[in-house]
């Protein structure tokens, strides 16, 4: 059978609002989940789990927060990685001051002071617009870098600066080997996508775009700019601040502020960026690109560099993944500012035209 | 159109002075709106027609002048309130969400009606997904009126500029306003487009009743719809009345032949 | 009292390098409509190229004179910092004409990451010197009005004097030059400078070789204080404040941001920093900043825009 609409006649309006309204899609999008959870676990290796998988999932995380704010509401941020240290140490925090907090409970409740550290951040929004609002998420960026490394409080005092955290009980199951990491981040990430593409196709999406779109025209059809803009940095914190909260209870397990530097700020805009702005699936893309290309120079480049009898140093690798990266978004800046979302989805429309072009 | 009755006067605009920097865009304007009626603002280009319709939706603060919207005064509209009040608008230069699709954009200009909060919203099962079809066919009924059904699922971006036009409109009533302005509505489209947007606008005033101020550069199609006429020529008016009596206007005349109309 | 203005002083010395920095900024944003992320990148690429040429050229000619090494460093320099601004308006900047505030500073964001790459690649990546012969040694001023004199150190005190003057001198060829004349037609109005037969990518190539000076001027100061390293390209980060300060369209705004910043962040560090933890200079200047984005949002000699609908 073909893959197109034609032929499907929508008898209700019901049926035509469906988050994915042609159903080739929607049973992809079901059988990728599903393999997701049962067929990779049985292929893949511990290897692939901690190097790529988990860190892909918890960046798709963040990225799709990132995606909210900057793709969907059209507000700039330079601060996404200082929501990520909200939500961790936030979390950490819950866990270790509130005797029997479950852990997923530290996690959401992370989520929430990131939310409103985001709104608090985001509110010169509501003045200023493009590079001054990218100094304003600028200044969260480096306010909470210094808090979390100088104010002792917030990381209970710890001698060294780094916190950790016990493996996650959920209800009983453990969660420490890879596997028990890769489904519980793919379940995080499965439910938020949900919740991301029932906003974004609903009122609170589309007044998002609006300002996006329209700025100034939006509130003369009756959009509040503060409301709509709050409540993307707050939705977008929100989506941040839990995913590092997981990437450090889950991924690193103790860390330092510096997981949450700038340099995080500007990868998850570039992900975002690279991926596809304003496109859900763009945060994945996004997300697997950049978790992927390091691994790959790192194998690629002595290999290639060996043919032609060079030693290629890890350093030189660093630099190569810079200039490629930093190629990469002007290319997608100039030729395609819907990144990787798009290129596929241009594709799928061919597909859709296969084999009768018109 | 004389057989009509108007009811009261709906708006009322009094000594607005807007000024930008130096740029003297509006002078000590008054005029009113009737309910019911076409009221048509003309005037050469830049004489401030577009800052009026800023003005009274609250997206301009004059710095002089009161406006009157049902007996109550608005030294300072705000365009969120003005919106609430039931005024809607549509822009000179288009101003939709060129990605979104028709139907969406059109959505978009129910948001005020719709109260579902975020979580709902996130859950969408439930309480978003009912309002969000009960406005669905309330949508449609406009697409319908507006003869668009076969764009609604397009992306704005690619359709031409006259459907545009006609989508910007279709958001404008889904808002379902009392009082309805329109800048340029009819700007950049051919004779058949342009007899059908009049259709529209005429069918919306006689229909729903809405007041409709509208900005047109058309003389043809300004005499023929409109009821009364406010002229402006560097932002001061210089004509107020039926189509008849501006056209009978000497300073009219002049401002026209001298802006080379 | 002799404290307080020996801070003062440092902060404003601090502060001029800001504004050379700054003054980078203002320079592109005014002719092209771009927000130069970058700008920290060309410091630490113009430094790594001038630290680098002047360890290499002696051993290539077989001579020692460090003057006459330096000066052919810098020359070597300015002309690698030209070919960057050129490949920037060619491979990039012409593409990107006409968009949105926020794309050009994503944009500016690659290009920054491309040249730190390049840069590195090239140059290396570990601390290089910068010996242009500037003096360490502290001196002391004023002993006649306070007790003891205030200390200056003499290295900072050149620095600035020398920022001031780069400064002053672009300032001239702004205000005197066909050139200069033409570039802020270019500010004024892009479409209407073409049309009179302006060249407009030949003034972004000339915009974009000035900021590369500026750069390289700013990372000699700063690499012969602090070591060329990769933490040079921060330094954007540090300027940024100043030019939300100053306006992004201002030139004096620049300058009399890059003070207000450099003093604030002395003054607050030494006065507020005990208190805190220290190490709040950083985002001292951002919160300053952002507070006074509040209230001016087209910063302090900016024009305030009404938005069109
Ligand atoms: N936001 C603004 N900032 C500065 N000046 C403005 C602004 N909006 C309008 N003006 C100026 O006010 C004057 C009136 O402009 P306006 O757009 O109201 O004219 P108009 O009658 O709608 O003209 P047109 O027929 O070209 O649409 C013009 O001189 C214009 O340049
Ligand atoms: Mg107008």
């Amino acid at each position: 059978m073909f893959y197109r609409e034609n032929g499907q006649f929508k008898t209700s309006y019901k049926a035509d609002q469906q988050a994915f309204a042609i159903p080739q899609d929607r049973w992809a999008i079901v059988a990728i989940v599903a393999f997701a959870f049962i067929g990779v676990p049985l292929l893949v290796d511990e290897y692939m789990f901690r190097a790529i998988l988990v860190p892909f999932l918890i960046l798709s995380l963040a990225a799709l927060g990132v995606n909210i704010l900057v793709g969907y509401c059209g507000q700039i941020t330079l601060g996404a990685g200082a929501s990520m240290a909200v939500g961790a140490y936030a979390a950490y925090n819950f866990m270790v001051r509130i005797d029997g907090m479950p852990a997923l409970a530290a996690i959401l409740l992370g989520g929430l002071m990131a939310a409103l550290a985001g709104i608090v951040f985001g509110a010169p929004s509501l003045r200023v617009r493009g590079l001054y609002l990218a100094v304003a998420t600028l200044a969260a960026q480096f306010f909470w870098d210094w808090a979390f490394l100088r104010i002792k409080w917030f990381t209970n005092d710890s001698s060294s600066g780094s916190v950790s955290v016990p493996d996650i009980n959920l209800l009983g199951w453990t969660i420490n080997s890879p596997t028990d990491k890769y489904l519980f981040c793919l379940g995080v990430l499965v439910v938020f996508s949900v919740m991301a593409k029932n906003l974004l196709r609903g009122n609170m999406g589309r007044q998002w775009m609006a300002i996006r779109d329209m700025d100034v025209a939006a509130t003369v059809i009756g959009i509040r700019p503060m409301y709509a803009k709050l409540t993307a940095f707050a939705v977008s914190s929100f989506y941040l601040g839990v995913a590092g909260a997981l990437w450090g209870f889950v991924n690193l397990g103790s860390w330092e502020p510096a997981a949450f530097s700038i340099d995080r700020s500007l990868q998850l805009l570039f992900m975002v960026i690279i991926g596809g702005m304003g496109a859900i699936s763009g945060s994945f893309f996004g997300a697997a690109f950049i978790v992927i290309l390091p691994i790959f120079l790192n194998q690629m480049l002595p290999l290639i560099g060996g043919l032609f009898g060079l030693e290629v140093s890890i350093a030189l690798v660093s630099h190569v993944e810079f200039i490629i990266f930093g190629s990469l978004i002007v290319f997608f800046l100039i030729v395609e500012p819907h990144g990787i979302a798009r290129l596929w989805s241009t594709g799928r429309e061919k597909l859709r035209l296969w084999p009768f072009p018109h | 159109m004389s057989g009509r009755k108007f009811g009261e006067v709906i708006l009322d605009l009094k000594n607005i002075s807007l000024s930008f920097g130096g740029v003297k865009a509006l002078q000590d304007i008054s005029f009113n709106v009737l309910e019911h009626e076409v009221r048509a603002i003309i005037g050469p280009n830049g004489a401030g027609k577009s800052s009026m319709l800023n003005v009274i939706n609250g997206v301009y603060r004059p710095q002089q002048g009161d406006i009157i919207l049902r007996g109550e005064h608005h030294a300072n509209m705000d365009s969120y309130g003005a919106a609430k009040a039931g005024l809607a608008r549509t822009f000179q230069n288009i101003a939709l969400c060129k990605g979104m699709s028709v139907l969406d954009n059109i959505m978009t200009g129910r948001n005020l009606k719709m109260k579902a909060n975020m979580l709902q919203q996130a859950i969408w099962f439930g309480a978003a997904q009912r309002e969000e079809l009960e406005h669905r066919a309330k949508v449609e009924e406009i697409i319908d009126f507006l003869e668009i059904q076969h764009i609604r699922k397009t992306p704005v971006g690619r359709l031409p500029y006259g459907l545009q036009k006609r989508v910007d409109l279709a958001r404008a009533l889904a808002m379902e306003p009392q009082i309805l302005l329109l800048d340029e509505p009819m700007a950049g489209m051919n004779v058949e487009e342009k007899q059908d947007m009049c259709r529209f606008i005429l069918d919306v005033n006689d229909q729903f009743g809405t007041t409709v101020v509208l900005i047109e550069h058309d003389m043809g199609v300004v005499m023929d719809i409109s009821d009364r006429v406010v002229v402006l020529d560097y932002g001061k008016k210089i004509g107020d009345g039926t189509p008849d009596e501006v056209r009978a206007n000497p300073d009219v005349i002049s401002a026209y032949l001298g802006a080379s109309h | 009292m002799a404290f307080f203005l020996e801070t003062l002083l440092g902060g404003l010395m601090s502060g001029m390098l800001y504004s050379l920095v700054a003054l980078g900024f203002v320079l592109i944003f005014k002719a092209s409509g771009v927000f130069n992320f970058a700008q920290g990148a060309m410091v630490l690429f113009a430094a790594l190229a001038m630290a680098r040429f002047s360890e290499w050229i002696p051993g290539w000619m077989g001579m020692e004179n460090l003057f006459v090494a330096n000066l052919l460093a810098f020359t070597v320099a300015v002309a690698i910092m030209f070919v960057v601004a050129w490949l920037i308006e060619r491979l990039a900047l012409r593409y990107l004409v006409n968009q949105e505030g926020a794309t050009l500073l994503m944009a500016t964001l690659g290009i920054a990451y491309v040249l730190d790459g390049i840069g590195q690649t090239i140059f290396g990546s570990d601390i290089y010197k910068i010996d242009v012969g500037m003096p360490k040694e502290p001196v002391m001023m004023l002993e006649s009005v306070f007790d003891g004199g205030i200390l200056i150190n003499k290295e900072d005190f050149i620095a600035a004097l020398i920022a001031a003057l780069l400064v002053i001198s672009l300032s001239i060829f702004f205000q005197k030059t066909a050139t200069g004349r033409a570039l802020r037609a270019v500010a004024d109005d892009h479409q209407a400078a073409q049309s009179i037969g302006i060249p407009l990518d030949r003034i972004w190539v000339i915009v974009w070789c000035v900021a590369g000076i500026t750069a390289l001027v700013a990372g000699i100061i700063w690499g012969s204080k602090l070591g060329v390293q990769f933490s040079l390209s921060t330094i954007a980060l540090r300027a940024l404040p100043v030019v939300i300060l100053g306006g992004l369209t201002s030139v004096p705004g620049a300058i009399i941001g890059g003070l207000i910043i450099g003093v604030g962040e002395k003054l607050s560090e030494v006065y507020l920093g005990p208190y805190v933890g220290g190490g709040i200079e950083i985002w001292f200047a951002y919160m300053l900043a952002l507070v006074f984005l509040l209230f001016r949002p087209q910063g302090l000699f900016g024009e305030k825009i009404i938005d069109r609908v």
